[in-house]
């Protein structure tokens, strides 16, 4: 009894599955069928099982599963949330194609991550392997880098763009100091972006430093011993020890910092509004816009799944190349 | 053979002590190093927070003089009454308390259960239901936001605080991680409860949730502070003054006065926000940091 019940907790996905297949094949299912009668003790579970999950799985269904399908269903749909939504086929997407904001606030997020995203990996991985030395002071130092991150992004951004401030701002004194007249930084369109970039870096690197200490610890003593015998360098031993050591951590990192760079929003709200002339407005900003300023639910839905898709494609990219330099550095 | 090994024993035992000194040496110069440049990084880090609290400090003649100073010449504290009083900031901070709070329970409640229920309690249709949840788990928020709006004005509820609060109790991210802890508890005892007759519900009240303390802080700890810091979502939401949140409130401050910014007081209120999450977050460190480390939560 015991015994069965084991073996279907483990594995019950799988075989039903299997069961499932096979009476698709033939019209007759083969072996116990996974309806059987269930005994009281089992029926007595389920219920539990049903009730204990029942909170939160209404929760889910209303504020997740639901939100999804009906998210899609409004991109079929133009509706300003005054009159009824009208039906309009594949319009949005034809009109999302040849929206030139669309391009320019998809193409401002794409900067943001890419100017963002490997930067601030590489410098946590180098202060990782600095507080990976485990001198005095550690855990100090450790909290003092974390906690931006933690911090209201709407505060820190207010904090920053006072330190942006072209004529009183501290940067621009500091600047300014070693004989550098510095640009007026959120005000002009071409320095803005990278405004944001350094604040989002400085407020973000403590996650992948967190994520990269930990997998420090996991890489055995043995193999830097090994490649110290073989005569290599302090540079030659993270390149060739430490770099693959890490490597699923740094794929984990790539792919949540990748993700979240692309719904970046507070910053921009606060520092910029998206300008000056929509040289920092965002995507997740434009569907802001687009569904709450001017009321096109039918298209801002469109845009946030177009966002998704993306996301989800990209994402799809990075884990394949994964998989195949896993491969080649296990043969 | 022992001929051979013999002569390099020989110069081992006359080498290690001075390589061990230098090498003892060379970390100890090697740790300064170390301390040092982590020092420096870490002014770099401290330095917004240091010019939030300095600015914050000084009288509006001196924000707006040159070259700008470091130290105040007089301590204005005066400045956080000011802010406080510039906008009804305590309506904001009690609106936040009661959202993060009341999210905290719910998510603490419901994702627990569920988490039992997904890891020990066998029913049909228990896999599927799972595989939804770990679905919607990559979903981003975007994609929620306009259907979400709608449901809420359906609801009645938008404009309220349980517009905020009701989306961000019932997380996919929370239940699998309660699940995943549960998963990793010996059945032993619960099953030594069954026998002697305990109640599915007494089972999880009496004996997997004590066990459960650790992670129920981490849940607790990311909730808040996710709530806390939420944005977006309460934008959207909230339109009246008496329903905003910190975050909200806070980015009044810039569109409410026109001219000469007041950014003394900008940065009282940039303070007096940011504190009390370091309080919890100093305070709830390790849990916050196990979270991350073995999970990959995300705050």
């Amino acid at each position: 009894m015991t015994l069965t019940r084991e073996t279907k907790g483990q594995t019950g996905h799988r075989l039903r599955r299997r069961r499932m297949a096979r009476s698709h094949d033939s019209a007759t299912p083969v072996g116990p069928s996974p309806r059987r009668r269930m005994t009281r003790a089992g029926r007595k579970e389920a219920v539990a099982g049903y009730a204990f999950l029942l909170p939160n799985f209404l929760g889910f269904l209303a504020f997740s599963l639901i939100p999804i399908g009906f998210c899609i269903w409004l991109t079929f749909t133009k509706w300003n949330l005054v009159l009824p939504p009208q039906a309009n086929g594949l319009q949005n997407y034809r009109d999302m194609v040849s929206d030139r904001l669309f391009w320019k606030t998809l193409w401002n997020s794409v900067y943001y991550t890419v100017g963002a995203v490997p930067a601030g990996i590489f410098i946590a991985f180098w202060l990782a392997l600095l507080l990976n030395r485990g001198m005095r002071g550690v855990r100090i130092f450790r909290t003092v880098y974390f906690l931006p991150y933690v911090t209201l992004t709407v505060a820190i951004a207010i904090v920053w763009s006072w330190i942006y401030n072209p004529d009183l701002g501290l940067l621009n004194f500091l600047l300014g100091k070693i004989g550098i007249n510095g640009p007026a930084w959120l005000q002009d369109p071409n320095w803005a972006m990278p405004a944001i970039i350094i604040m989002s870096n400085w407020k973000g690197i403590g996650y992948p430093m967190l994520i990269f200490l930990a997998a420090l610890q996991g890489v055995p003593e043995e193999y830097y011993e090994s490649a110290r015998l073989d005569g290599a360098s302090w540079l030659q031993q993270i390149r060739h020890v430490t770099v693959p050591g890490v490597a699923p951590a740094t794929f984990y990192v790539v792919v949540i910092s990748f993700i979240g760079a692309m719904q970046g929003f507070d910053q921009f709200y606060v520092m910029t509004q998206g300008g000056p002339a929509y040289a920092t407005t965002t995507i997740v900003m434009y569907i802001y816009q687009q569904g709450f300023q001017w009321f096109n639910m039918g298209y801002a839905a469109t845009l946030a799944v177009a966002l998704f898709f993306l996301i989800a494609v990209v994402t799809a990219l990075i884990w394949r190349s994964q998989a195949r330099s896993a491969a080649l550095t296990a043969n | 053979m022992a001929t051979t090994v013999e002569p390099t024993h020989s110069v081992r035992l006359t080498e290690p002590r001075p390589r061990v000194r230098s090498m003892r040496r060379r970390r100890l110069v090697g740790d300064i190093i170390a301390i040092i440049g982590a020092s420096i990084i870490g002014v770099i880090f401290a330095m917004p927070f240091l010019w939030m609290v300095s600015s914050s400090l000084k009288d509006i003649s001196e924000i707006y003089g040159f070259p700008p100073k470091f130290i105040p010449e007089a301590f204005k504290w005066s400045n956080y009454v000011d802010a406080w009083r510039a906008l009804p900031f305590k309506t904001f901070f009690l609106n936040s308390i009661f959202v993060s709070v009341l999210t905290t329970l719910g998510a603490v409640l419901t994702c627990s259960l569920a988490g039992y229920s997904f890891a020990r309690l066998r029913y049909p249709g228990r896999d599927k239901i799972f595989l939804a949840y770990l679905a919607t788990m990559m979903i981003p928020f975007p994609v929620l936001m306009v259907p979400l709006f709608v449901i809420m004005k359906n609801l009645g509820l938008i404009d309220t605080l349980w517009s905020l609060i009701l989306p961000a109790i019932f997380t996919p991210a929370g239940t699998f991680l309660m699940r995943q802890f549960i998963l990793t508890l010996p059945r032993e005892l619960e099953e030594a409860a069954r026998v002697d007759g305990c109640g599915f519900f007494g089972v999880y009240w009496r004996i997997v949730l004590p066990l459960m303390k650790p992670v129920i802080a981490t849940l607790a700890i990311f909730t808040f502070l996710g709530s806390w810091n939420e944005f977006l979502w309460p934008l959207i939401s909230i339109s009246s003054i008496d329903h905003k949140t910190l975050p909200l409130g806070l980015t009044m401050f810039q569109s409410r006065i026109a001219g000469r910014t007041p950014w003394n007081q900008v940065m009282a209120s940039a303070t007096f926000t940011i504190v009390p999450v370091l309080v919890l977050f100093v305070l709830g460190q390790k849990y916050y940091v196990k979270g991350i480390v073995t999970t990959g939560l995300k705050g």
